[in-house]
């Protein structure tokens, strides 16, 4: 048997592993998104005293969504905090905590519940810096799940990529894999700046292949970074968070076609990485942006405004499109929510539209 | 002299006026019945008359019912028109005297209240079984153990006073006079449903009723609002503004708490106690859980609320009290919800099954006034399981329609986005999709 077994070195090296089972990391572990972040936070909590977590249900519960399983079992009560249903006071409790040194993880079980929080996350986390000119520092983590779920109606379906996207101050990941999930968790806390982490319900049990590289504790996705996830020449497709997915999906029913996408997987909303959807453009001169949230002052939006204001627009042979949530409430009925968020189907027809075909 | 009780369809008088005594109206299976004392057991008109109430009564106590109507009729010649009950005291704030300890329950009341207490179970019930099946999705919050709440509140308020709850709403819909039909149909998503199946569990409104609200405590302030109207509109109404233990801990309602007192509107703020915030006992949310005492400007009521006479008496009394013109009250059901926070939650990790049962055989609502009823003779266990057996075929109506009822047609997704506004047009996924939205 001379099966290689190793990994593949940054440099393209491939590096063969001993069969010593003591330094046997596996090439491919699947790891669901849930896992992940779960995975991200433990090693940082493990790596830094200063780093804790609070919000409903979170410790005894393992988190309204099993997120922050195992961790209060782990780290005890000084680390995992359950707090009462009072999304503006704990957040304001986290804010200080983060000002006075600490470096706290805040949790909103929906991001929808933030709003009752929001002015402590802009007003006293994302200003303070800049207010002061330079003196204090909020190292703060927000994170929970952000977006359209199934059935769960109007008042748990909002998108906030953009409300939080708007803000000079903050930083503002999305991540869709778990290797996104796990990266980005991590550098989100490592980052001296307030970080708002939009994750997405639906992902949390989706099972992705971990890399051996990703397994690693000081694997660190960098904020700012959007990542292609596939190559293609005919047209460029933007997208974050779960609709990355369905982007990848539309270019394989159309790759069939001969049409080739090239996905890319924004990562980060804010700071905002133009310059790869720019190259990307220029090479392809044609762009679709495809997110879950409203239409109106939305991601898409801005994207395309950049485009205009740089290099890609004289590359563009066809104006951008967006497809986006519907211009409505989430409705409740399966028919018609179905209708309000964007579908795989919705993407390759604004796709041969704006390839004319 | 035998006493027969003779149900009649119409409230005319059938025989001789001087053996009439009008006394109950009952409510059964939601018709008025002329409850008649009549006096004589041999006369031939009485019995051809017995036989066409028993038809009568057969027909509205329930569809397939056989001969249940004439053992009613028998039956009922040993009840009594009333009683009176010892209603646990209610811990006071800030009150020299609270709601009686004694309360009386007609016989009419006692069905009325059985009946209300055991659709809302039955609902509740059928509910998490369309979820289970998948014809429920989203959220599912469950009210069942909490129906003395529901009822007695709406027993004590006026008809026309309003009521605004958080998610776990469904109860209160119904005592507020939405049809299980257009709940089960909300609930599955159908054009039939309340909202026409936009809203889904946690958002279904009725008249005076302002939902059904899904961000926890964001209701009490708007509860207050709705008080501050019924003062500007000097309507003589009142708002129960209904809560949670969780929800206490939100900073908005002691907002609200300040806002109401200091204006004196009329608003009775209503913590339903059922231990939980989800997942956390109230020991470990809240630093106080004397959810009565939360105010210190404003008189609170601690109350039984699992039994439906307590919270009627005692909503009675707040009622009165913000009428009056004092300004709001507090009022805190203790309670238990047996289902977990949602469908979602069983509802075991944080209990035990034991405290479950064990609330179910000492404290269960539905129980507790089936023994006061049928202790003192309000009624019989026959009487009662047709009502059941009422109930049921209500149910089981309602969940066939809301289980085969079309959902809603997609031409409707941009409707009712703005209010008395003329046509315009909404965006769909994409700027080639348009949905027209009308008000």
């Amino acid at each position: 048997m001379s099966t290689p077994r190793g990994s593949l070195e940054s440099d393209g090296r491939f590096e063969e592993t001993s069969l010593d089972a003591s330094s046997f990391t596996p090439l491919f572990i699947l790891v669901t998104v849930r896992e992940a972040i779960n995975q991200g936070m433990d090693e940082e909590l493990e790596r830094d005293e200063k780093v804790f977590l609070l919000g409903e249900e979170v410790a005894q519960y393992d988190g309204a969504y099993k997120v922050s399983r195992g961790l209060w079992k782990k780290y005890g009560d000084k680390r995992i905090i359950d707090t009462p249903i009072s999304e503006m006071g704990f957040a304001g409790i986290a804010v200080g905590a983060a000002m006075a040194g600490l470096r706290p993880i805040c949790e909103f079980m929906t991001f929808n519940f933030s709003m009752q929080a929001i002015d402590q996350v802009i007003n006293s986390a994302a200003k303070t810096y800049y207010m002061s000119g330079g003196l204090q520092p909020v190292p703060i983590v927000f994170r929970g799940p952000n977006g359209a779920s199934a059935g769960v109606a109007a008042q748990h379906s909002q998108c906030f990529a953009a409300w939080y996207g708007h803000c000079p101050g903050l930083k503002v990941v999305s991540p869709w894999n778990s290797e996104d999930a796990k990266g980005l968790i991590k550098s989100a806390i490592r980052d001296n700046n307030p970080v708002v982490v939009l994750e997405n319900e639906l992902m949390y049990g989706v099972p992705f292949e971990l890399s051996s590289e990703a397994q690693s504790k000081d694997f660190l996705v960098p904020i700012g970074k959007a990542k292609i996830e596939r190559q293609g020449t005919h047209i460029t497709v933007v997208s974050h968070s779960r609709p990355v997915g369905h982007c990848l999906e539309a270019a394989t029913v159309l790759s069939k076609e001969g049409i080739e996408c090239e996905v890319i997987n924004m990562r980060t909303i804010r700071p905002m990485d133009i310059e790869t959807i720019e190259a990307s453009v220029m090479k392809t001169n044609h762009l679709v942006t495809v997110e879950g949230g409203w239409p109106q002052f939305g991601v898409g939006a801005e994207i395309c405004a950049r485009i205009m204001e740089g290099p890609a627009f004289n590359f563009l042979d066809a104006p951008a499109v967006r497809v986006t949530g519907a211009d409505v409430p989430m409705p409740y009925a399966k028919i018609l929510e179905d209708n309000s968020v964007p579908q795989v189907k919705d993407i390759i027809f604004a796709i041969k539209k704006t390839l004319n075909i | 002299m035998q006493r027969h009780d003779v149900a009649s369809v119409t409230n005319a008088p059938i025989v001789a006026p001087r053996a009439f005594s009008p006394r109950d109206t009952q409510k059964v299976g939601g018709v008025a019945l002329a409850v008649w004392v009549v006096g004589g057991c041999g006369c031939p008109v009485l019995h051809s008359m017995k036989k066409m109430l028993a038809a009568a009564v057969s027909r509205v106590l329930g569809g397939g019912a056989q001969k249940p109507a004439s053992r009613v009729l028998v039956a009922s010649c040993n009840y009594s028109n009333d009683a009176t009950f010892e209603i646990k005291k209610c811990d006071l704030h800030r009150l020299e005297e609270g709601p009686p300890v004694t309360a009386v329950l007609t016989r009419e009341d006692g069905l009325q209240y059985y009946r209300m207490m055991q659709t809302v179970r039955r609902m509740e019930l059928k509910a998490d079984q369309l979820y289970k099946q998948k014809f429920i999705r989203g959220f599912c919050h469950l009210c069942d153990g909490q129906e003395a709440c529901y009822v007695g509140l709406k027993a004590g308020a006026n008809p026309s006073d309003h009521a605004i709850t958080a998610y776990r709403a469904h109860g209160l819909c119904y005592a507020y006079g939405l049809s299980v039909q257009s709940i089960l149909a909300e609930l599955t998503g159908r054009r039939g449903g309340c909202a026409k199946g936009k809203g889904g569990s946690m958002h279904m409104y009725g008249r005076n009723f302002y939902g059904g609200n899904g961000i926890v405590g964001a209701q009490v302030p708007l509860g207050a609002g709705v008080a501050l109207a019924c003062k500007y509109k000097g309507s003589n109404e009142v708002c129960l503004t209904l809560y949670g233990d969780g929800a206490a801990n939100q900073g908005q309602i002691f907002e609200a708490y300040n806002m109401a007192a200091l204006w004196k509107l009329p608003c009775i703020f209503i913590c339903e106690n059922n231990r939980y915030g989800m997942g956390t006992a109230i020991e470990r949310a809240s630093a106080s859980t004397d959810y009565y005492k939360r105010v210190n400007f404003i008189p609170g009521l601690r109350v039984d609320g699992m039994d439906v006479l307590c919270v009627r008496e005692a909503a009675k009394f707040a009622a009165d009290y913000c009428r009056s013109g004092k300004g709001p009250i507090v009022m805190e059901l203790q309670t238990y919800r047996y289902h977990g926070h949602s469908m979602s939650d069983p509802g075991i990790s944080y209990r035990t099954r034991e405290e479950i049962q064990n609330i179910r055989s000492k404290s269960d609502p539905i129980m507790l006034l089936k023994d006061k009823m049928l202790n003192n003779k309000l009624s019989s266990i026959e009487e009662l399981k047709e009502i059941d057996v009422g109930v049921r075929k209500e149910i089981d109506d309602a969940a066939q329609f809301a289980t085969t009822d079309p959902e809603p047609p997609l031409e409707e997704l941009g409707h009712h986005v703005y209010n008395n506004n003329l046509p315009f047009e909404v965006r769909g996924t994409n700027q080639w999709i348009k949905f027209k939205s009308i008000s």
